[in-house]
């Protein structure tokens, strides 16, 4: 009856073995260190296999019965990724394998890492926890590797705990809260409610709010907790009124990653006011609703291979496979040195389906991308909102920028 | 009385035609929005008529004859037959699923459709109304061309970011050629020594050197007071004689002036919201575009230099094609 019983995610596991010949060849073209002059691409049938790292985490039931958690969300991008590589890499003469390794909850990341590491592979997706990121990225058989960080928002890892071989294709909180934020300042919403829930995410993501209002020009007129308590989850009509009563503000800004309350806060609060945050009007690297640019033909490619929407997991890992692919066309070669170094040039510019070329910030590996601000049914704008100027790429109002990254080793 | 009008006004009609410096034209131009053709007269610049058609009509051609016009119904699945004077659909070719846009070979005889879902290009004889090849090209082909000497079809994919040189007669790909990232539009010079091909995301149209394949150069564009983001190029047209190009620059509302054979920008000229594709008139005086946004089509005279006018034609105007 509880309706916060926690259920594990049903395993899934789907591994892509490398045959011995692959294996061997993947351990030799890994082996040399990355001063070694690349060798020319081989005229026929150049391979590289990319790993799919995934740890399960513990979710909860979402609050209404018929919405579901995909339980692929991330390496169905990563698939579809692989097949797009695969059919360019058709005229290119390369070839592309996912390796997909999904570890339980209390599985060890080290270990999953280490086999891949075995097997040859030297560019890893992960979507695992803050920690274990953090912890992977320092490992010594991490040195000559390059991680593709698809779905863990943590400032943290691009600030204080950043490492040069670590990227991010996912937005991080800071840049959805400047996304959000620059939209509630073009609406003048400039008062905001502050309702944050009790996990140690949900306090990140109001860290990262109470950083993004004063930056443009909104305040944070009151900050609420919003603790589980069995009445408030169980009488929202009654609990809602009360919580949200007291100051004047325009909009209730809400900080509940998984879930658990912000649902509840839309047409329940005391004044008529919308909610936007991690509900309501949600700042996303992808969205079901954008079909601008081209969207529409991922999102239905997708839909094709998956039998459901892409979820922004799988945005960042399909932008992940992509940005190698591209390396490797564009640099004729799979050596890891050359891909690594176009990456990170000036010269890689990836087309991601939002208007505008995506690269890495070489001051701490986060992929520049628009953030969509969207309701359930309507794509309300994309940030960066019109207006909001920056002297080198509009792409850098969103998260820390340059002058403030808090990254000691850069790309 | 009224039954009498069009006899009095004939000979005044046919007055004024002879009096314009211009060739009277008709345009046909594909409403992406309202599932529509509308039809212009180029001359006034009037919208003549609007006719229900295929769902979301995008790229469209005439017959050699002129006497058909080709459309692209991307949601029916479908490329539309349509007679040029009654407007009826008289038929429809099979293009497979979601054809964007397409192209004729030099003879009319056989088409070239981008399946942009399917990661092909579908060859149909018109005649016999059969799809008699796919080629399967990179991910999400979406601009085509047949160079004037018959020699090359090329397709370029938005995905994999390349120019696929396929042999007209053998079918087969010869070569590809990398370009900017996410390539939109592809258009010989009327030498088939060039290969135009924009390129939305890198804001570049790349010029391409058929006979190596190799590029020769990437033309950028910088517009005063337009960030970089919103110039996104998209159609091309490159006058008979290779003097000037044309590029329509999509969200910058505006279309470049190219010297063709220096390849320098010259001029832009402001016309309608996020112009996406361009046609001649056929005596070259005058250049239409289509401007998706404002629901519009732009009217050029290029000996003047001057956009002389806009005329309201419908919802996300996006194809164009004249008839003499």
């Amino acid at each position: 009856m509880n309706p916060l019983i926690r259920q594990l995610v049903s395993p899934l596991l789907l591994a892509f073995v490398l045959d011995g010949a692959d294996v061997a060849a993947a351990a030799k073209k890994a082996a040399p260190p990355r001063a070694e002059p690349a060798k020319p691409a081989a005229p026929a049938g150049d391979k590289l296999a990319i790993g799919y790292l995934a740890q399960q985490r513990e979710y909860l039931p979402p609050l209404a019965s018929f919405l579901s958690t995909a339980t692929d969300a991330g390496v169905q991008g990563a698939r579809l990724g692989i097949a797009d590589d695969n059919t360019t890499g058709a005229f290119t003469l390369q070839q592309f394998e996912l390796k997909e390794t999904v570890i339980g909850a209390d599985g060890d990341p080290a270990a999953a890492f280490k086999a891949l590491r075995a097997d040859g592979l030297r560019h890893i997706l992960i979507d695992l926890p803050t920690e274990a990121a953090a912890a992977l990225a320092a490992l010594p058989e991490a040195a000559d590797t390059l991680l593709y960080n698809v779905a863990d928002s943590a400032d943290e890892l691009r600030g204080g705990r950043c490492a040069p071989n670590l990227l991010h294709l996912v937005p991080s909180r800071a840049m959805r809260a400047d996304a959000l934020a620059q939209y509630l300042a073009k609406k003048r919403w400039t008062k905001l409610f502050l309702a944050a829930g009790t996990t140690p995410q949900d306090a990140l993501y109001a860290v990262a709010v109470k950083r993004a209002a004063p930056r443009f020009g909104l305040k944070i007129v009151e900050e609420k907790p919003w603790e589980h308590r069995f009445d408030e989850r169980r009488t929202p009509e009654s609990e809602v009124p009360v919580f949200s009563q007291g100051s004047d503000y325009d909009v209730m800004v809400v900080a509940d990653e998984n879930g658990n309350f912000g649902d509840l806060l839309s047409y329940r609060t005391w004044s008529p006011r919308p909610v936007a945050g991690t509900q309501g009007l949600v700042p996303t690297a992808w969205h079901p609703t954008l079909e601008h640019w081209g969207a529409i033909q991922l999102q239905s490619r997708f839909r094709e291979q998956a039998k459901r929407w892409m979820t922004e997991t799988d945005y960042a890992a399909w932008l992940a496979v992509r940005a190698i692919g591209e390396a490797a066309a564009r640099t004729k070669s799979v050596d890891f040195g050359r891909i690594r170094e176009y990456l990170l040039s000036d010269a890689f510019a990836l087309a991601g389906f939002k208007g505008v070329p995506l690269s890495f910030r070489r001051w701490d590996g986060q992929l520049r991308q628009p953030v969509l601000l969207a309701a359930e049914r309507s794509l309300v704008a994309v940030a960066p909102i019109e207006g909001f100027l920056h002297p080198r790429n509009e792409l850098d109002t969103l998260g820390y920028d340059q002058p403030e990254t808090l990254c000691k080793s850069p790309h | 009385m009224t039954r009498f009008r069009p006899l009095v006004l004939s000979p005044l009609l046919l007055a004024a035609w002879f009096a314009l410096p211009a060739r009277a034209d008709t345009l046909y131009v594909t409403l992406e929005k309202d599932n529509a053709l509308a039809v212009v007269d180029g001359a006034s610049g009037k919208l003549v008529k609007t006719v229900k058609i295929g769902k979301r009509p995008r790229g469209i051609a005439l017959s050699k004859d002129a006497k058909l016009l080709y459309v692209a119904a991307s949601d029916s699945n479908t490329i539309q037959v349509i007679d040029a004077a009654s407007l009826k659909i008289v038929g429809k070719l099979p293009s497979d699923d979601d054809p964007e846009t397409f192209a004729l070979d030099p003879e009319g005889a056989t088409m070239f459709v981008s399946n942009e879902d399917d990661n092909r290009v579908t060859v149909i004889d018109i005649a016999q109304k059969k799809a008699v090849k796919r080629i399967p090209v990179g991910v999400e082909p979406e601009g085509i061309a047949v160079s004037p000497d018959g020699r090359w079809v090329v397709s370029t994919s938005e995905t994999t970011n390349m120019a696929h040189w396929i042999e007209r007669h053998s079918l087969a790909i010869a070569d590809n050629t990398l370009v900017d990232p996410r390539p939109r539009y592809a258009t010989f010079t009327a030498d088939s020594q060039q290969l135009w091909v924009s390129s939305e995301i890198a804001g570049s149209v790349t010029v391409i050197d058929a006979a190596s394949r190799q590029p020769v150069k990437s033309i950028g564009f910088k517009i005063p007071g337009v960030t970089q983001e919103k110039i996104q190029p998209v159609g091309i047209k490159i006058d008979p004689q290779r003097r000037y190009a044309y590029v329509a620059l999509g969200p910058a509302n505006r279309i470049a002036v190219v010297d063709a054979k220096t390849l320098e920008v010259q001029d832009y000229w402001l016309v309608g919201q996020r112009v996406w594709n361009l046609e001649f008139s056929p005596d070259y005086k005058r250049l239409y575009t289509t401007n998706g946004l404002s629901n519009d089509i732009s009217i050029i005279d290029l000996e003047n230099r001057k956009v002389t006018k806009s005329v309201a034609v419908g919802q996300y105007p996006w194809g164009v094609t004249v008839k003499p």
